[in-house]
């Protein structure tokens, strides 16, 4: 059984104890009054990225429209702006709930596999705790590749001036690509890092047997 | 010995040649200045900014941030963590405060941080660098030491995002923040309090994975500076400079605008006025020159 057919017998035809229980902050889910200031403050679903934008998607989480929100590409267009916390006359903090439901919808298998924010997140979290520290030309070869090698190339000849512009200014380093800073403890790192995703896990787990 | 001493957070973009070690080469120069003394985190670790989400998880997270709070408190016991960096100080300050909300992460962390021999036992302050120097240091301090004005340099204070929200520095609003504005007027320059794009989203990540939204919003950001006719744009971010920066030529083939404007931080400034020569401003560190503040650099300083 997958875990996303785990989870989907157990919180079955409540979707909203599922959010509840299983992302980050999703408790406060309940607590929004439909006033919509969080679309309203939302840099990108001013540009009308959002399918449905937070309101909405709370909306969708109390009618049980599971599938829909979990395979949404809308949260992925956050920009972690924090507007929408600020704002938000109920406090909700819409920007955590948001990175929640997107890390669920990512953890089931169920987001939307060429967003390229889901990708790069990703990308940005492997990389960092890697060493211990961001790589910065790493990360961005590691994007500019994603489609494979000619659009890869194709993406680093767009980037070219800016990237030789960095270069010049001596923030950007191409030997970085040979090894670059890093932490001396990386050991102490993934171990206790492991140790973090182990308790996490075996906290949600918890909940879908209890 | 230094007045004022801190634990030193500088992050990841801050490194000799990552994308904001300009940032760090000044605020160097300018805490020589003010006697502040940093005293660098010994083996510090990154913070996960807000755009590892998809991965990190809440506890993983918190771990991260948390081990630096406990090599702090093991080598620079009793000092506060300051940070450069918005994202830094933000992911920093979101841990503190979720670990001392609830006793549940605080055990998990401490369980986690086991595994790489670290404990923490008090919870560390976290601060932005402009939180210790409004607020420590105070415009007062910061301006006696200004002996090389910016006379006549007009200047968007562009605020952004993370120094300003969720968090913010106290006793200023979300929606117009004046600290920027005030630094700018410190130094000798003349601010735009009415430059409307001050707290405006530069993208923040998408300009990396969605660059056609964020250059939207970056567009808006730059319009509006040459709309008050500034001549250079100050933050205290690194993401919010290196984006407002560096796609400038992008956005111009994008929409055929023309912009070539300097966006620089607030301690480069101060170090040109504090009588910094553009080496120890970092100056060399703009993609696009800021020669305005060169020639003031290479002037000769009233004493």
């Amino acid at each position: 059984m997958s875990a996303n057919t785990a989870v989907a017998a157990k919180y079955r035809n409540n979707f909203l104890k599922e959010i509840e229980e299983q992302v980050e902050m999703g408790d406060w889910v309940k607590m929004c009054m439909q006033c919509g200031v969080c679309s309203g403050s939302c840099p990108t679903n001013f540009q009308g990225a959002w399918e449905h934008p937070p309101q909405e998607l709370f909306m969708m989480i109390r009618a049980g429209k599971r599938e829909e929100v979990l395979t949404t590409s809308s949260m992925w267009n956050c920009t972690s702006c924090y507007n929408c916390i600020v704002r938000c006359p109920r406090k909700l903090p819409i920007t955590h709930i948001m990175h929640g439901i997107a890390e669920y919808a990512h953890r089931l298998g169920m987001a939307p596999k060429l967003q390229p924010t889901r990708f790069f997140s990703g990308l940005f979290w492997k990389n960092c705790t890697h060493t211990g520290r961001v790589n910065e030309l790493k990360l961005s070869m590691g994007l500019y590749f994603k489609d494979g090698f000619v659009q890869g190339i194709k993406n680093g000849m767009a980037m070219q001036a800016v990237a030789l512009g960095l270069v010049k200014a001596k923030r950007l380093n191409v030997m970085e690509l040979f090894g670059g800073h890093k932490c001396k403890d990386q050991k102490g790192i993934q171990a206790m890092l492991k140790k973090a995703y182990e308790i996490e896990r075996s906290r949600k787990t918890a909940r879908i047997a209890g | 010995m230094s007045k004022h001493e801190y634990a030193f957070y500088p992050g990841c973009s801050s490194q000799k040649g990552a994308s904001a070690s300009n940032y760090l080469t000044s605020v160097e120069a300018m805490c020589k200045t003010l006697d502040v003394k940093l005293t660098e985190i010994p083996d510090w670790n990154c913070c996960g900014a807000s755009i590892g989400y998809a991965e990190a998880g809440e506890l993983p997270r918190h771990v991260l941030n948390a081990r630096n709070f406990a090599l702090s408190e093991q080598n620079l016991p009793g000092q506060e963590i300051v940070a450069t960096c918005a994202a830094c100080w933000l992911g920093a300050r979101e841990t503190r405060e979720r670990l001392t909300h609830s006793d549940t992460l605080m055990a998990d962390t401490r369980e986690a941080l086991k595994e790489a021999g670290l404990t923490i036992n008090e919870m560390p302050e976290i601060r932005h660098m402009v939180e210790v120097l409004i607020e420590d240091l105070g415009f007062e301090e910061m301006a006696k030491h200004v002996v090389r004005p910016l006379e006549g340099v007009k200047i968007a204070g562009y605020v952004g995002c993370q120094t300003n929200r969720p968090f913010g520095v106290a006793g200023e609003s979300f929606e117009n923040p004046v600290y920027l504005d005030k630094m700018v007027e410190m130094v000798g320059a003349e601010p735009i309090p009415e430059y409307e794009q001050k707290v405006t989203c530069c993208g923040g990540a998408l300009a990396f994975s969605e660059p056609e939204k964020a250059q939207a919003q970056i567009k808006d950001i730059v319009e509006s500076a040459y709309d008050h006719g500034a001549e250079m744009i100050v933050t205290p971010c690194p993401l919010c400079q290196a984006n407002v920066e560096i796609y400038q030529g992008q956005i111009n083939k994008r929409y055929g605008t023309k912009f070539d404007i300097p966006v620089m931080y607030y301690s480069q400034l101060m170090v040109v006025a504090y009588g910094g020569d553009a080496k120890a401003a970092a100056l060399n560190g703009q993609v696009i020159k800021a020669r305005r503040l060169e020639e003031i650099a290479a002037k000769p300083v009233k004493r």
